[in-house]
């Protein structure tokens, strides 16, 4: 790995050339919540000074830059006999994306792993990710995040370039040409034996601010073993299946489709929408049979799909621990509470 | 402009197997060329792959599904209900349940559907080769067996005994009756039994399984050495099917069933299918009955 260390206005720099030349996304501030704290999203930046490098966490993640919550995936012309359908990936030109935590780069990486895989590869999610440059950026662990149990505090690949503060300056870990390409544009210099020490420093303050801990041990046979339990009651009576931990969960990906025609009938539509496994009609079929019918069973489905079906097919969890299910919530249902009531702990 | 930072890598858009990404939406355009009204509720649907190419290239294996597409529409899974041998001009039996499907019955010869497929797991005939085979029916589920019917006709040398055994809610409800006495020429037994009979009914009325209790006891304690069971209808009636089976002994990967769940990709992508952590589009929709009972939530 190739290590560079760039100072902050050197940083602002960079930024400038990169935008001059592509579409930046990266965290702003978009408004405060109702107890007055700033609330940050994934927008296209034009300068740097709007850049918020030190956000806390995004409400929605940056998902939907990859996985639109809506995106056409076929236009049909339609002629008086007959049709013609047009596919479109959606992804034109390359994108920047400035500032992504750990937590969202782990879910792609994760998501990488389905919708990227040997079957039926997706391409409209395989246009973008591979047309989108990464450079991330540490984080502040907020109470709610418990990303380190997941294993996905750190991300050790699918990015370009990495960022940590360090003070005066960043410490870089560069993964891509592309990256390295970047930085001959600015002046980056080797880290010393004193930037070493600081980055250090900073790993192990940042370690010390995780609070919220998931007991992952064994856990998909404590899943198997406890899929009758009535702790899922409980949790059912509670949910709304309103479907919001889905829409800012960065690795739910399920969706259904819908098909379109304009009013003239001269265009159809092949629309993809995501969807939850939360709301009511995910798992219903023809003749009107669900079969999901209750709360409790599709919030069980949620869990056992994160937590155990993916960990049998890639050996990791689905869900990287960023916390905003939690956070969004109506009911208070939070993963780290479910899994302890799950083991009995709580 | 400060141009050229980054290079544009476009999706690689080769390739028709199941690895290349531009098999994601590839649609084959078909022509509906007849229409035929077997039910009130079900209509068979032959429908053509235009390029002549694309149809001889199109093959699959009785249980597999399309998705078939009316632009605008919408577009849903359908299991193939014609023989292997067929290729790309393919028959569907459809029944109306909604928006596309009540569109579909009024639309007329020459339509023209797109076809993505043929996708998922169908039943494994060849294993089943040199054995009695027992297809067992209820309602619907008829559809995707006249694949595997069609196949033992094509392969009758292969299997001993063929029994198929299907049961209909009343009787003005069965499907390809105009079928029936072909099946039987080719030595294929056929026992069909109706729950709730009319005036016209002289055959058995009952449950599928009275009818497969009289077989099996006409078998002998060691049928299932030399057995192969198929069964496709709704849950209840499967899961009574199978149990009977496995009690007499018959193991139960020598069972196969086909799931039925909501598909909107067809390709393990959109999560609608999944039984536990199964994706019913890849893994299925055919599966072996050991599985299933292992599959979370499957029954
Ligand atoms: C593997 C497989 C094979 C099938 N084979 C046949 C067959 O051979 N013949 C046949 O008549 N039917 C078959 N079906 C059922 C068929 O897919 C549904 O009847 C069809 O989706 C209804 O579409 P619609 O637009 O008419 O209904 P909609 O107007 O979309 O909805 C009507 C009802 O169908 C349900 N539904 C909607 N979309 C789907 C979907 N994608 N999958 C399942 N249910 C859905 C809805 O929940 C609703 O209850 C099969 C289903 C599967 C999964
Ligand atoms: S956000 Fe909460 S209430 Fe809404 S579906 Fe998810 S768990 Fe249920
Ligand atoms: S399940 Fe919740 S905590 Fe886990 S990745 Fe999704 S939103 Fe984050
Ligand atoms: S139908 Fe979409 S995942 Fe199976």
């Amino acid at each position: 790995m190739l290590f560079r260390v760039i100072a902050r206005e050197e940083l602002k720099r960079l930024f400038g050339f990169l935008v001059s030349a592509h579409t930046v996304v990266g965290p702003v501030k978009a408004g405060r919540d109702r107890t007055g704290l700033p609330l940050y999203a994934f927008e296209e930046v034009e300068r740097f000074e709007d850049l918020s490098l030190d956000y806390a966490m995004t409400k929605i993640p940056a998902k939907r830059f990859f996985l639109p919550y809506r995106e056409d995936m076929a236009v049909f012309e339609m002629r008086k006999d007959d049709w013609e359908k047009k596919v479109d990936y959606n992804m034109g030109r390359p994108r920047i994306f400035f500032g992504m935590h750990p937590c969202d780069i782990n879910a792609l990486n994760r998501l990488d792993k389905v919708l990227m895989g040997e079957t039926y590869p997706m391409p409209y999610y395989i246009a973008k990710r591979r047309n989108t440059v990464i450079i991330g950026i540490d984080c502040t662990p907020r109470p709610c995040c418990f990303c380190r149990s997941m294993g996905a505090d750190t991300a050790l690949h699918g990015f370009d370039m990495f960022l940590t503060d360090i003070g005066e300056r960043y410490f870089a870990e560069i993964l891509s040409d592309t990256a390295f390409t970047f930085l001959k544009k600015i002046s980056a210099t080797e880290p010393s034996g004193e930037d070493h020490v600081l980055y250090k420093k900073a790993a192990a303050a940042r370690n010390e601010r995780f609070v919220t801990h998931v007991d992952t041990t064994d856990l998909m046979k404590i899943l198997d073993m406890e899929f009758q339990s009535d702790v899922w009651k409980q949790w059912g009576d509670k949910c709304l299946s309103c479907g919001a931990c889905s829409n800012v969960c960065p690795t739910c990906y399920c969706y259904g489709v819908e098909e379109t025609v304009d009013l003239k009938l001269t265009t159809a539509r092949k629309t993809k929408m995501l969807y939850s496994c939360n709301v009511i009609d995910f798992a219903e079929v023809a003749g009107g049979h669900n079969f999901r019918p209750e709360r409790h069973i599709r919030l069980k489905y949620r869990y056992y799909h994160k937590h155990r079906g993916f960990v049998e097919a890639y050996e990791e969890s689905l869900c990287v621990g960023c916390g905003r299910c939690g956070e969004s919530c109506l009911s208070g249902i939070t993963v780290p509470e479910v899994i302890a009531s799950i083991r009995g702990a709580l | 402009m400060n141009e050229g930072l980054i290079e544009f890598k476009p999706v690689d858009n080769k390739g028709l197997g199941r690895n290349a990404p531009s098999a994601f939406e590839r649609t084959y355009k078909a022509e509906i060329t007849s229409i035929h009204q077997l039910t009130p509720m079900e209509n068979l649907y032959r429908m053509q792959l235009i390029d002549t190419a694309e149809r001889k290239g199109f093959s699959f294996e009785p249980g597999q599904f399309v998705m078939l597409e009316l632009p605008g529409i919408g577009e849903a899974p359908f299991s193939i209900t014609s023989s292997p041998l067929r290729h790309g001009d393919i028959e569907l039996c459809i029944r109306k349940a909604g928006n596309l499907t009540n569109f579909l019955s009024r639309v007329g010869r020459g339509t023209r559907v797109g076809i993505r497929g043929p996708l998922g797991a169908g039943f494994p005939m060849e294993k089943m080769h040199g054995q009695d085979i027992l297809l067992i029916a209820g309602g619907l589920g008829l559809a995707p067996l006249r694949a595997c019917i069609s196949y033992a006709q094509d392969n009758r040398s292969r299997f001993n005994n063929v029994d198929i055994i299907y049961g209909a809610k009343e009787p003005s409800q069965f499907l390809f009756t105009y079928q029936y006495d072909w099946w039987r020429a080719d030595d294929i037994g056929l026992h069909i039994t109706v729950e709730k009979p009319d005036a016209s009914w002289k055959g058995p009325v009952g449950m599928t399984t009275n009818i497969l209790e009289q077989i099996l006891s006409s078998r002998g304690s060691s049928f299932h050495e030399n057995t192969y069971a198929i069964v496709c209808g709704p849950p209840v009636m499967f899961k009574f099917v199978c149990s009977m089976l496995t009690q007499k002994n018959l193991p139960m990967q020598k069972m196969f069933v086909s799931l039925e769940r909501r598909m909107h990709c067809g390709m393990g992508k959109c999560c609608r299918c999944n039984v536990g952590s199964t994706y019913t589009c890849l893994k299925g929709p055919v599966f072996d009955y050991w599985t299933v009972m292992n599959l979370k939530e499957a029954i």
